[in-house]
C-alpha cells in the first residue's frame, strides 16, 4: 500500500472526530491528533480501532503511547502491514 | 459486589445505585429505586414529577459504566486503587417515562474495554420488566487528574 494510500484512508477515518477544521485541512504527517485536530484521547481510541479495522492490524499498548501525529500512524500502519 | 459499591465515587444525593446483583469481565447488572424524596421531582416537573434524562443517563452510567469500570480496573494492578472514570459520551433513547418511587434495574454488556476506554451497551428495565431506556455509554479510567 503506498504511503498516499494510507494517509488518505487515515484522514477518512479521523475525519468524524476531528474539532478543528483547519487543522483537517491542513492534514499532513506532522499534523498532531490531540493538538492540531484537536481530537480527546476517548476519541483517539475509536480512530485507533477504526485504523484496526480499516487495515486489518492490530495495535497493542506501546505502539498507542507512540501514536502522536499522523506520521507517527502512518508508520505503525507500514510495520503492521503485511509485506509485499 | 459490596466492595465495588464502596469504591464508588458518589454519595447522597447523587448516587443512584442501590445494589450490584451480577457482575462479570462483560456484563453487569444492578438497582436502584428512585426515593419520591429526590431533590430534582420537586421542578422536573412544577406538579408533575418525572425523573429527568439525565438523571436516567446517570443511574444507567453509574451501574453499567462506572460499577462495570472499577471491577475491570481492580483486575489489572496498574489501575488498582486509583481508578477514576470520566464519561466521554452517551446516547441514550428514553422509551418510558420512570416515576417517583420506580425500581429500575440495569443492564450493561461491555463493548470493548481497550486503551483505557471503556464502552458499554446498556438498557434499564421497570419493575414490570418493560424496557425504558436503552442505549451506549463510554468513559475512560483515568490514573490522575490528567486531562482527558
Amino acid at each position: 500500500m503506498s504511503e498516499k494510500e494510507i494517509l488518505t484512508r487515515l484522514k477518512k477515518i479521523v475525519e468524524p472526530y476531528v474539532q478543528s477544521l483547519e487543522g483537517l485541512q491542513n492534514f499532513k504527517e506532522e499534523t498532531d491528533f490531540l493538538n492540531d485536530l484537536q481530537i480527546n484521547s476517548a476519541n483517539l481510541v475509536d480512530v485507533i480501532l477504526d485504523v484496526e479495522d480499516e487495515f486489518n492490524i492490530e495495535i497493542d499498548n506501546d505502539s498507542m503511547e507512540g501514536m502522536l501525529t499522523v506520521g507517527d500512524a502512518k508508520a505503525i500502519i507500514q510495520r503492521k502491514l503485511p509485506q509485499g | 459486589m459490596q466492595e465495588l459499591l464502596e469504591q464508588l465515587p458518589y454519595s447522597r444525593p447523587f448516587l443512584f445505585v442501590d445494589e450490584i446483583l451480577q457482575v462479570s469481565d462483560n456484563n453487569i447488572e444492578g438497582i436502584y429505586t428512585f426515593s419520591p424524596d429526590l431533590f430534582f421531582y420537586k421542578g422536573h416537573f412544577k406538579e408533575n414529577p418525572v425523573t429527568p434524562g439525565v438523571i436516567i443517563t446517570e443511574c444507567m452510567a453509574q451501574i453499567g459504566l462506572v460499577c462495570l469500570g472499577i471491577y475491570l480496573s481492580n483486575k489489572q494492578s496498574s489501575l488498582r486503587s486509583e481508578a477514576k472514570i470520566a464519561m466521554t459520551s452517551t446516547d441514550i433513547e428514553f422509551l418510558k417515562p420512570v416515576f417517583p418511587g420506580e425500581k429500575v434495574r440495569v443492564c450493561s454488556e461491555k463493548q470493548y474495554f481497550r486503551f483505557n476506554k471503556l464502552k458499554c451497551k446498556v438498557e434499564m428495565y421497570n419493575c414490570e420488566n418493560i424496557i425504558v431506556a436503552k442505549g451506549t455509554i463510554a468513559g475512560m479510567i483515568i490514573k490522575d487528574n490528567s486531562r482527558i
